[in-house]
């Protein structure tokens, strides 16, 4: 039976450099996925690219191309990933060039487009998911209008013979069902391999959280040398079996216990995992440890794909000031109270003008809130946070201010005063049917 | 004793929801997670976090719950106020919760 060798170079934009050049040098792999888009990066990339129409693509492209190009052009190990965020075009030149800077010819660089669908949103005016609303109700705030493709034109693009794909918004688990979809020939409406296979994806797109990252608390789950955490790799056969791996010698740990906590990451009902491509079921799924780092997970199953695919859309929500200082020794705790109580009143009393506010005494209840966290001990030292949702920058510098003023104004002994005051750009989705994206493949010679 | 020594647990984040994942160390203890982490208690347990409602999934398969809550991010990840916005610190509360188990069960 044929079996390709998946390995998973970054969880997330920022994500560790190295271990992809580890996976491409000792993994004997055969493909290497980055996923590096997160919910809102399209809308923030697709700002960046406004300003500048060369931009708008992964800020860490050049560094991970840099690192892994000649290893991967050496091994003929290809390359898929979404660092194309708002402009996979401009990501495949930029690609292109750092090829030829090293000395690399001949490779074929793919960019897909077309899962920017503002336009079509906008025409439609469909409804926002998360709130009562429409697309152009959201008027001047909306920002970008990206649809989740599936794994078909990236798997196209494998086929035309792509040493490297770059795509923008692409549904995570896509990323890697597409050289499964490529490399085997599975038929598009074989539900249940589209299935496996985006268990498979579903896996090893956070990289590190299945090889012990997000895991590890001492004395329950010990997991070794997380500084040199290795990143997964799935080894898939062409009838969809998987075992999950990591290279030799390498941080880290691959158990049943790392996988059972992946494949519930980011799941609501296990019968139903909507994806572009298939209706993952993942609620029969067995996880076996084979050998050690080697864990066979087997049963995922599919349904038919909807006829809709989920858009993710960037608007200016709002702006957010925060303020932060510190109390510490003996009374922090009520030091801390008290200069919260003091915020709160002079928000009023100075008439900020904010929709929502908040809080925090960090290191008692900042993170689940009083009633959770009632019987927590009292700490050596306290540090109060201030946050509130405002209309615009003005209002939300005021927030920060009136924390900062604690130095003089407030109680005894408070340090390391910090402020921000931020626009945010929030996602919500829509809905939008499938035939209304068309996404393409472009090519770009290196 | 608590969840902790019988459990362990990840969250993740889709919006303004949050997803816990509450997984037995040994299959023996699955039908304890199932009779005594229900969905109404792990909404009690999280009083003043979780604004809507608390749906629970099983996994028998793999000896595991899954808690689906809703209105539970400040609104959701991208504009949350919360110095925790992903939620992700949640699952360390929820291994918090007090479990009963039987002398007889191994």
């Amino acid at each position: 039976m044929r079996t390709i060798r998946i390995g998973s170079g970054a969880g997330y934009s920022g994500d560790r450099i190295e271990p992809a050049v580890e996976l491409a040098d000792k993994g004997g792999i055969d493909y290497l996925v980055f996923e590096c888009l997160g919910e809102r990066t399209v809308a923030l990339a697709q700002q960046a690219r406004m300003k500048n129409p060369d931009s708008g693509y992964d800020p860490l492209l050049e560094e991970r191309k840099r690192t892994v190009l000649p290893l991967c052009a050496a091994k003929r190990i290809k390359i898929v990933t979404n660092m194309g965020a708002a402009n996979p075009e401009a990501a495949a030149r930029k690609t292109a060039e750092i090829a030829k800077s090293l000395g690399l010819r001949s490779l074929k660089i793919a960019a897909i487009v077309g899962d920017d669908v503002l336009e079509a949103c906008k025409a439609g005016d469909f409804p926002i998911m998360e709130f009562d609303g429409t697309i152009r109700q959201l008027g001047n705030r909306l920002l970008s209008a990206n649809a989740y493709l599936g794994a078909e034109p990236m798997a196209q693009a494998l086929k035309a013979g792509a040493d490297v794909v770059i795509t923008g918004r692409a549904s995570d688990p896509a990323l890697f069902l597409a050289p499964m979809i490529h490399a085997f020939g599975w038929p598009m409406d074989d539900w249940n391999l589209l299935g496996q296979g985006t268990v498979a994806g579903h896996l090893l797109e956070c990289a590190g959280q299945i090889t012990g990252g997000y895991f590890a608390d001492p004395g329950y789950k010990d997991i070794p040398d997380l500084a040199r955490l290795g990143f997964p790799i799935g080894e898939v056969g062409e009838d969809g079996s998987l075992v999950i791996t990591k290279v030799e010698g390498s941080g880290g740990a691959v158990t049943a216990r790392t996988c059972k906590e992946q494949l519930l990451y980011e799941v609501h009902d296990p019968r139903q995992y909507f994806q572009p491509d298939v209706v993952a079921d993942f609620s029969q799924v067995r996880v076996e440890e084979i050998a050690k780092d080697r864990v066979r997970v087997s049963g995922g199953r599919g349904a038919k794909r909807t006829g809709t695919l989920k858009v993710s859309v960037g608007y200016v929500d709002s702006f957010i000031g925060e303020g932060q200082i510190s109390y510490a020794g003996p009374g922090a705790l009520a030091r801390g109270r008290l200069a919260l109580d003091i915020v709160r009143e002079r928000l009023k009393l100075t008439g900020v003008a904010a929709s929502e506010l908040r809080f925090d005494l960090i290191g008692v209840d900042s993170l689940h809130g009083r009633q959770v966290s009632a019987h927590a001990n009292e700490p050596y030292e306290v540090r109060i946070r201030v946050t509130g949702r405002t209309e615009n920058l003005r209002e939300a510098v005021r927030i920060g201010n009136e924390v900062e003023t604690l130095y003089t104004n407030g109680p005894a002994g408070g340090g390391g005063a910090w402020k921000s005051a931020r626009d945010v750009v929030a996602v919500a989705s829509v809905l939008l049917p499938r035939e209304l994206a068309a996404p393409s493949v472009r090519f770009v010679e290196a | 004793m608590k969840l902790r020594e019988i459990a362990h647990s990840r969250t993740g984040d889709k919006g303004d929801t949050s997803n816990i994942s509450v997984i037995a160390y040994r299959e023996t203890h699955y039908p304890l997670l199932r009779e005594q982490v229900t969905a109404e208690r792990v909404k009690a347990h999280f009083a003043g976090v979780v604004e809507g409602d608390v749906v629970r999934y099983e996994l028998p398969n793999i000896a595991a719950l899954n808690f689906v809550m809703s209105r539970t991010l400040g609104g959701g990840v991208t504009r949350s106020l919360a110095l925790d916005a992903h939620g992700k610190s949640l699952s360390s509360a929820l291994l918090d919760l007090e479990i009963d188990v039987p002398a007889d069960v191994k």
